[in-house]
């Protein structure tokens, strides 16, 4: 380490030595100050904007933004004095005043930033006159709820809708305390740019951006002794759930969560990596079919549903290009309304299919009506991560210490590819481990494709597969899917196949996470879901018992007529408000 | 009532207008307020319609949300219809100080409208605006740029208000 | 009182249409002699001239210039900043009006000093029908070859363009306005980076208000007669630009040092109607304010800084007896509620609270806490606002409070309702 890159200052009397280009709020952290903050966030440009981290600097007439401050040699900052407390106290009482207070019956109750800052300050009782407008809650889509009464203005829904996702289909508009993040011509989300990716709901500090809460519709059903409860989990779930009892980033907590979603009263407890096993095998199959009869080139995976969503919206042209194939959550919902309903001899209209998913794009996926029969879905409800979390305080389960316990059969075997499904790269590095084997007769020489591994946002690859030598891609986040699909649009793009996940750092980040989830926390659960296939008996897709028997009896080999048709879908492009 | 915009028909003539104000921006999206102001000069109710919003969206690489926030931010750009003759009068102190309030209510009961509505005929609508810099001339109107004032007497605002047939 | 006319000196003297009647006068004969002088030699002119930015921020312009001229990154440029928003200024429209060629080769010698590529002019929407006179002015500047390629057979190459607001006062502050040139809402950003660093399109930016550019090429054809108006500490003339209640509104040029007195009841002819003084802006909606016990100090930055008073952007509105203190804390406030960003705390709310609580105060309905409240958040906004329309909006209700103490008391009432 140079010398010169350090720099001596002292917080409140304190001296601390942080490196060059440190901002104030994060040289408090290391002497375990954290100064309040709301428009902060860490995977996010500074905004400086709430200004509630206001601190003394001495030497300067006005406070400054803590948050958005360089560390300099020699700075003497102070975040106790009447005057920082005067102001800010007072900033967070000007919100209180602008902010509806139904508290007790917010979805964030408990885990709100805002709140968390009003007991922090001892606000008792308002002293300024309460000016909050009532505002329409916009809830027009399966997925996404904004109500604007809650909003705080702190602008970092937009920043990720902007600068992670490259969407912007919310922004500011109006201004002076007229200033709302609203989406244009305050359209329902459907009408907009959104695809419903939902990572604003994981950024939003307060309610104002939330999913749509479907843990209710669970409870009923139940409740219903008519229904089976069937209930499958997300690969990434399991690695994020952790953290919302305490446990570090990226724990792995997949035999907890089991046993929580059998006290919530699931009849069986299911594991979405069957669907994912199921997919990889369709999708290394129609890869396949692609490549030796030639036809549409490159082809991109389909198990993301805001992906899915956002070419379906923005590049509507382009849909060919999208492998048919379902994706896991809705493979598994299709094979259980049917070989599995047949096989327990239930009948599939009592089954109440009910998936756990990090992510609220699953809730439009779910009522998308190619994904069901007869005006029943396959998929009954979709609850996220956080919306599980509810289901396990409301139950009163002591998370932590509870006793492990298994999957049920059959539909909660798995493979070690199933499971990374969860992260980016975790489709691509589990189809090659199927398509080699497949196109070679051999096993991978290596069954860790590390070069799809990574946080980066675009990873390209060569893999020689037989005679094959395949470009491919692994994309994450819609700004770099963007990028890509640009570039395909002018033919531009030599890969065979891509995977595009929205979110950044794939499910694992997703926007039914914990709001808690940053990228550091994403990284972790990407390593958790890697340590969950090393340490799995099966590893590749194919090899999964119950699929081998799910074609053996029923759909005869994978890319069958059959196949085709439980395990495929279609796409269409979405009509624009306006047509040029 | 102001006419809803969603009914605005974006005819061909106005689509090469915008077109023609596009080229002469250079299609550069940073230039967007200057182009907004452009289209809304060339729609005869000084409003941008929310097709047009979009039509601009489609040909620039801009994102609508950012247009959208451009008109409701900026007190020169409107997406609600207003009169041919949109009458802005100035509502800061000097122009306060000097009686505007006489002004306004001669206005609106000269025109017999409000703040929001249109007279019958399209031809006006009454707008408080920010100081516009003609202090010396309060209390003052401002309408299609060209400054009125100082308008003190009854008289004064019916003889202002005859010029826009 | 003495007539001086320094940066008006053109008025009237040339065809405002023709480059060639300005040339007849004497234009762009700075400009002629800045190329021959040496970036640094311009900016100590300004510096020795004291001249302060003429907008409102009162920063040295010398000091900005030479600041600016050494800032080692590539494409510097200057922006002009002619979105006059301050409540009753309107000496810039006056220069852009009377002078415009004037302004365009003060532009020309400010991009020649700090090395700029290009210049950008921020016109006020409102100013909207001043456009052609500058449309003109540049493009008979670029017919004559003081704009494009090869200056003077300087080698250096430089363009003017010209943009238009869109009715924001907040883009009056620069981090607005270059957002607002880069095709965003004029919403401010925080500082660093600092505008001479990183400002428009990320370029190294030079900003400068219509009648600060304007002073320069009359100081480098002919310093002596600035020079020796005025007082030690403020050199030269302004422009104010006097409004309100008195009987001749307008824009009038002085030297430094003159009483107020001597503007309102001399330059501006007395209140209407010979009514008494309630009380005096100084320097547009963020300045602060007075009652008549000012009449007589110099018009100056020295004796204004003792009296708690800023000059700003030099407008003086006079407000007579029959508008209460209150009636004017209100429509001032109401100006920045309007006029706010709203992006930050502080200001977006802060505003629309000290509003309701000087409404309260109007009705006589406030208690003793409302007033210490409002204090506090009078305090608690400029102090921690993002930009500088946040830290000012409360300038005139803060001096309010020692000029006008007696309008925050509660009055007890006797005995009960």
């Amino acid at each position: 380490m140079i010398m010169e890159d350090m720099i001596n200052l002292k917080i409140n009397g304190m001296p601390v030595r942080v490196h060059k280009g440190t901002k104030i709020l994060e040289a408090a952290r290391l002497l375990h100050i954290d100064i309040p903050h709301l428009c902060y966030h860490p995977d996010q440009r500074i905004k400086a904007r709430c200004r509630i981290c206001s601190v003394e600097v001495v030497g300067k007439k006005r406070l400054l933004a803590a948050c958005a401050t360089e560390c300099w040699e020699g700075m003497e900052v102070f975040t106790d004095t009447k005057v920082v407390r005067d102001t800010q106290r007072g900033i967070l009482q000007l919100i209180m005043a602008d902010h509806e207070e139904n508290c007790l019956t917010c979805p964030r109750n408990g885990n709100c930033v805002l709140q968390q800052l009003c007991s922090r300050f001892n606000i008792l009782r308002p002293n300024l006159t309460h000016v909050a407008e009532h505002l329409t809650v916009r809830t027009g889509n399966p997925s996404l709820v904004h109500d604007p009464e809650k909003c705080v203005k702190c602008g970092r829904c937009i920043r990720v809708c902007k600068d992670v996702q490259g969407i912007e289909a919310i922004g500011f508009a109006g201004r002076s305390t007229g200033l709302k993040v609203t989406t244009p011509y305050e359209d329902d989300f459907a009408k907009t740019d959104c695809v419903l990716c939902g990572q604003c709901t994981v950024v939003c500090p307060v309610g104002a951006l939330v999913e749509r809460d479907d843990t209710d519709k669970v409870l009923d059903a139940i409740f219903d002794p008519a229904k089976k409860v069937i209930v499958q989990t997300a690969p990434s779930v399991r690695v994020a759930l952790g953290d919302a009892f305490g446990l570090p980033d990226g724990s792995i907590v997949t035999k907890k969560m089991v046993a929580a979603l059998r006290m919530i009263g699931f009849d069986k407890v299911f594991d979405t990596n069957y669907g994912a096993d199921l997919t990889i095998t369709e999708e290394a199959c129609e890869l396949i079919d692609r490549l030796k009869n030639n036809r549409k080139m490159p082809m991109t995976t389909s198990c993301c549903p805001a992906w899915v969503n956002f070419v379906e919206k923005h590049y509507p042209g382009e849909i060919e290009h999208l492998s048919s194939t379902k994706s896991p959550m809705s493979i598994f919902s299709a094979v259980l309304k049917t070989q599995y309903a047949r096989q327990e001899k239930i009948a599939p209209e009592n089954i109440f299919s009910v998936a756990v998913m990090p992510c609220i794009a699953k809730k439009y996926e779910a009522r998308r009506p190619e994904l069901g029969k007869n005006g029943n879905f396959d998929t009954d409800a979709v609850i996220t991560t956080r919306g599980l979390i509810k289901l396990i305080k409301y139950i009163g389960i002591d998370f932590v210490n509870l006793q492990e316990d298994e999957f049920d059969d059959p539909m909660g075997e798995s493979t070690g590819a199933g499971a990374i499904f969860g992260t980016t790269g975790g489709v691509m590095e589990a189809a090659l481990r199927t398509a080699y084997e497949w196109l070679t007769g051999r096993e991978m020489p290596t069954l860790e494709y590390t070069p799809v591994r990574g946080f980066e946002g675009i990873k390209e690859a060569q893999v020689k597969i037989d005679k094959y030598n395949l470009k491919i891609a692994v994309v994450h986040t819609l700004k770099n899917a963007a990028l890509v699909m640009n570039k395909l649009q002018v033919g531009q793009c030599d890969y065979d196949f891509i995977e595009i996940m929205a979110c950044p750092g794939g499910c694992v980040g997703g926007g039914g996470q914990p709001v808690t989830t940053t990228f550091a926390a994403t990284k972790k659960r990407m390593s958790a879901l890697y340590e969950i296939d090393r340490s799995s008996k099966l590893r590749r897709s194919h090899e999964n018992p119950y699929l081998k028997k799910l074609y053996a009896e029923f759909l005869v080999s994978p890319g069958s007529d059959k196949a085709h048709q439980l395990l495929h879908t279609c796409y269409q492009a979405r009509t624009k408000e306006f047509d040029f | 009532m102001i006419e809803d915009s969603g009914k605005f028909d974006l005819n061909d003539e106005l689509k090469t207008q915008i077109e023609t104000i596009l080229d002469n921006h250079c299609h550069d999206f940073t230039q967007i307020v200057g182009i907004l102001l452009d289209v809304q000069e060339q729609i005869s109710q000084h409003y941008i319609p929310k097709i047009a919003a979009f039509y601009i969206a489609d040909k620039l690489p801009i994102k609508l949300s950012a247009i959208y926030d451009c008109i409701t931010f900026y007190d020169a750009l409107s997406d609600k219809p207003r009169g041919r003759y949109p009458i802005e009068v100035c509502d800061s102190v000097a122009c306060k100080v000097n009686d505007n309030g006489f002004l306004l209510e001669t206005l609106k009961e000269l025109l017999g409208i409000d703040f929001g509505t249109v007279t019958y005929d399209g031809r006006f609508t009454i707008e408080k605006v920010s100081c516009f810099g003609a202090c010396d001339r309060a209390p003052a109107v401002k309408i299609n740029k060209i400054v009125y004032g100082p308008l003190k007497t009854r008289e004064q605002v019916r003889d202002l208000l005859k010029q826009f047939v | 009182m003495e007539n001086i006319k320094y940066i008006t000196e053109n008025f009237g003297k040339y065809d405002i249409s023709s480059i060639d009647s300005y040339m007849s006068i004497g234009g762009f004969e700075a400009l002629r002699k800045a190329v021959a002088m040496d970036g640094d030699a311009v900016a100590a002119v300004l510096s020795e001239a004291k001249i302060k930015g003429r907008g409102g921020a009162e920063y040295p312009m010398g000091r900005k210039w030479s600041q600016a001229r050494v800032v080692k990154r590539p494409h510097h440029c200057v922006v002009c900043n002619a979105d006059e928003g301050e409540t009753c200024t309107f000496k810039d429209r006056e220069l852009i009006k009377n002078d415009p060629f004037n302004l365009i080769e003060a532009i020309i010698i400010a991009g020649w000093t700090v090395n700029a590529e290009d210049a950008y002019i921020y016109l006020r929407a409102e100013y909207a029908c001043l456009r052609p006179r500058i449309i003109n002015a540049i493009q008979q500047a670029e017919e004559h070859d003081f704009l494009g390629k090869n200056i003077l057979g300087t080698g250096w190459s430089y363009n003017i363009h010209l943009y238009s607001g869109a009715g924001a006062y907040v883009c009056g502050e620069g981090t607005a306005l270059i957002r607002s040139i880069e095709g965003k809402a004029g919403r401010p950003r925080m500082k660093p980076p600092f505008m001479k660093q990183s400002g428009l399109f990320a370029r190294p930016t030079c900003i400068n208000n219509v009648e600060s550019l304007s002073i320069v090429p009359h100081l480098l054809r002919n310093a002596l007669p600035y020079m020796q108006a005025g007082t030690k500490e403020s050199v030269g003339t302004k422009l104010i630009s006097v409004g309100g209640n008195v009987n001749k509104p307008g824009v009038y040029e002085i030297p430094f040092g003159i009483s107020i007195r001597d503007i309102i009841y001399d330059l501006a002819g007395g209140v209407q109607e010979g009514r008494n003084i309630r009380l005096i802006q100084f320097g547009g909606a963020s300045g602060k304010i007075s009652d008549d016990r000012i009449l007589d100090i110099p018009y100056s930055y020295e004796s204004f800084a003792a009296n708690n008073l800023i000059i700003g952007s030099g407008s003086v509105l006079v407000i007579d007896e029959r508008t209460s203190v209150i009636d004017f804390l209100r429509y001032t406030q109401d100006f920045f509620l309007h006029e706010s960003c709203g992006q930050c705390t502080p200001c977006r709310e802060g505003n629309r609270h000290i509003r309701i609580f000087l409404e309260k105060i109007k009705n006589g309905i406030h208690t003793d806490e409302d007033i210490r409240t409002m204090k506090t958040f009078a305090t608690v906004m400029p102090m921690s606002s993002l930009c500088g329309l946040g830290e000012t909006a409360q300038n005139a209700l803060k001096s309010a409070f020692t000029i006008f103490p007696e309008v925050f008391t509660v009055k007890k009432s006797a005995g009960g309702i």
